[in-house]
């Protein structure tokens, strides 16, 4: 475990330009492949910016992943930003869907840091810019399927979880990673009541957090990631109910054990330990064959829910021979 | 009832005061929906002042009222025992009957704006998911408390034969309490509050009737 308190006149990381922005910075300035016309890389150049508006959503520098876009999940336009950061989950911050963007208004994301334990080479206490600036941040549309039966399509700003654990270097005893959500009810007010049993633990399959298309995220719609989606870094797993993408992460454990997983404490009966998008296996209290796409209206006909939310061709593999039912 | 005969028909004013307070609370109680109504012509995040949801946001809003308008009328009684403040008496059926119709809005927005009509799975909503299945069966209890509601009725009845039936309210509160805690995912607060002011309005009729009939056990 090394924490270094840096020098007050120190350059920390947060303000150096990662390589990749440099090296094509002409690239950068013309705005190909980037997202936004005069991009600040956010986090990266957070400390030029003033106080104030680095607190105001701050503009990432991105590169598109090709192989999750809008169109490839055959929409128009993804959910409007504003009804994204406003109609959520974050029990953390309250258990009403405006509650977390209305409560979390106060909270200071950084400085952030992410202890790294378990059965892994490179244990430690790792800065948020150390966890993320030595990868390239990619943006990538998904579907988020709530276990509520509604659903979203994000443009996630993350880097792939899968790069981070194989530099975090896992030992042959890794057969699963557990995440851990920031326990501090000052700063989340949301815990000091008990819903739901503190801190918010989830866990993965060693495999299924190795996929590509597992995310550490910490931007959406090319901005920083607001408080009430789990800043500064939070995971996105998108074949997988909402609640398996963990928020505000400040642990990631290597265990060769299941891991616990907060629903399924709170209630085995309703949320397992795989929690996998299926549409004929219905919660408990409601059917999981359909969603509404939330910002469509009043009157806007429900979409029918896809297996494994529209990625089994992808993540299908993982679960061949597996009881979907039983392993719900 | 008395008091209706005391200071009835003589006194034009109090009959007045009387029919202009029932039509103060009905407007009150028409209150709710207004603001719906409103919220859903005023634009707002994901179109309407409805929010993002609105097909949840309609839903649980109208739930919500249906189970105070519930409860207001089931404080009628208490207050009338602990505060003896009998004029609270005249405005018991109609918050009876608002409950009656925030429920039917509520239901109706299920089966309209959630389930777009679709009956097969209103039907096995309503088999396999218990919440659903309790939720139901106290909006059908309140169907006869409301056909039987009119003074014709209680004529028709008989006073005791009323009562008796009308007792099922007793049922049917615990049973929207627990409809509506068992909708929320984990353990919240809100739902406990209002089994909580439930609790106290059927705790207080029952400690009221062994206060006054002592001997009957």
């Amino acid at each position: 475990m090394l924490i270094r308190k840096p020098r007050s006149n120190e350059i920390r990381p947060s303000e150096i330009t990662p390589r990749h922005v440099f090296e094509n910075r002409r690239q950068f300035m013309t705005g190909v492949g980037m997202v936004g016309l005069g991009a600040i890389a956010g986090g990266s150049l957070g400390g030029l910016l003033a106080p104030e508006t680095a607190s105001a959503a701050t503009t990432l520098a991105t590169i598109k992943n090709d192989k999750y876009t809008l169109a490839g999940l055959g929409e128009a336009a993804p959910t409007d930003k504003v009804v994204a950061s406003t109609y959520n989950n974050f029990y953390e911050f309250g258990t009403g869907k405006g509650d977390p963007a209305d409560n979390s208004k106060d909270f200071q994301p950084l400085p952030w840091t992410v202890t790294v334990d378990g059965a892994v080479e490179n244990p430690g206490t790792y800065d948020f810019d150390d966890l993320i600036n030595p990868h390239q941040l990619e943006e990538r549309v998904y579907r988020f399927r709530c276990v509520e039966a509604w659903s979203m399509v994000v443009p996630w700003v993350g880097i792939s979880l899968g790069e981070v654990i194989r530099r975090l270097g896992p030992t042959s005893n890794a057969k699963y990673v557990a995440f851990e959500t920031l326990y501090d009810p000052e700063r989340m007010p949301g815990q000091n009541r008990s819903p739901i049993p503190w801190p918010y633990v989830e866990g993965l399959r060693m495999d299924e957090a190795m996929h590509d298309l597992s995310l550490l995220t910490v931007g959406m719609y090319g901005e920083v990631l607001p408080n009430q989606n789990g800043a500064p870094i939070r995971l996105i797993v998108p074949w997988k109910y909402g609640f398996k993408s963990i928020k505000s992460i400040v642990r990631i454990s290597f265990v060769e054990d299941q891991p616990p997983c907060t629903w399924n404490i709170a209630n085995a009966r309703e949320y397992g330990f795989y929690s996998n998008v299926n549409p004929e296996v219905d919660h408990p209290r409601w059917s999981q064959a359909k969603e509404r796409i939330v910002g469509t209206g009043i009157f806007a006909e429900r979409r029918k829910t896809e297996m494994l939310n529209g990625y089994a061709d992808q993540v299908g593999s993982l679960y061949d021979g597996m009881d979907m039912s039983k392993y719900y | 009832m008395t008091q209706k005969s005391v200071s009835g028909a003589a006194s034009r004013p109090g009959n007045f005061r009387r029919a202009a307070s029932k039509v103060a609370v009905f407007i009150i109680c028409l209150m709710p929906l207004a603001w719906v109504i409103w919220l859903a012509f005023t634009p707002g995040v994901g179109g309407s002042g409805l929010g993002p949801n609105p097909q949840e946001f309609l839903n649980r809003f109208l739930g919500d009222w249906a189970l105070r308008f519930l409860l207001i009328a089931l404080a009628v009684t208490p207050i009338r025992m602990l505060l003896r403040w009998n004029w609270v008496f005249r405005f018991r059926r109609m918050l009876g009957l608002y409950a009656f119709f925030y429920v039917s809005l509520h239901l109706t927005s299920y089966v309209v704006l959630d389930k777009q009509f679709f009956w097969d799975e209103i039907w096995s909503d309503i088999v396999k998911r218990t919440f659903i299945t309790v939720g139901m069966a106290s909006f059908v209890m309140l169907i006869p408390l409301a056909v039987t509601s009119t003074a014709g009725m209680v004529k028709r009845l008989g006073a005791n034969r009323w009562r008796r039936l009308h007792q099922i309210v007793y049922l049917i509160a615990p049973l929207a309490c627990l409809h509506f805690f068992m909708m929320r995912k984990g353990v919240q607060l809100e739902p406990m509050i209002y089994a909580g002011i439930a609790t106290v309005l059927l705790m207080i009729r029952i400690w009221h009737r062994f206060r006054s009939r002592p001997g009957a056990g």
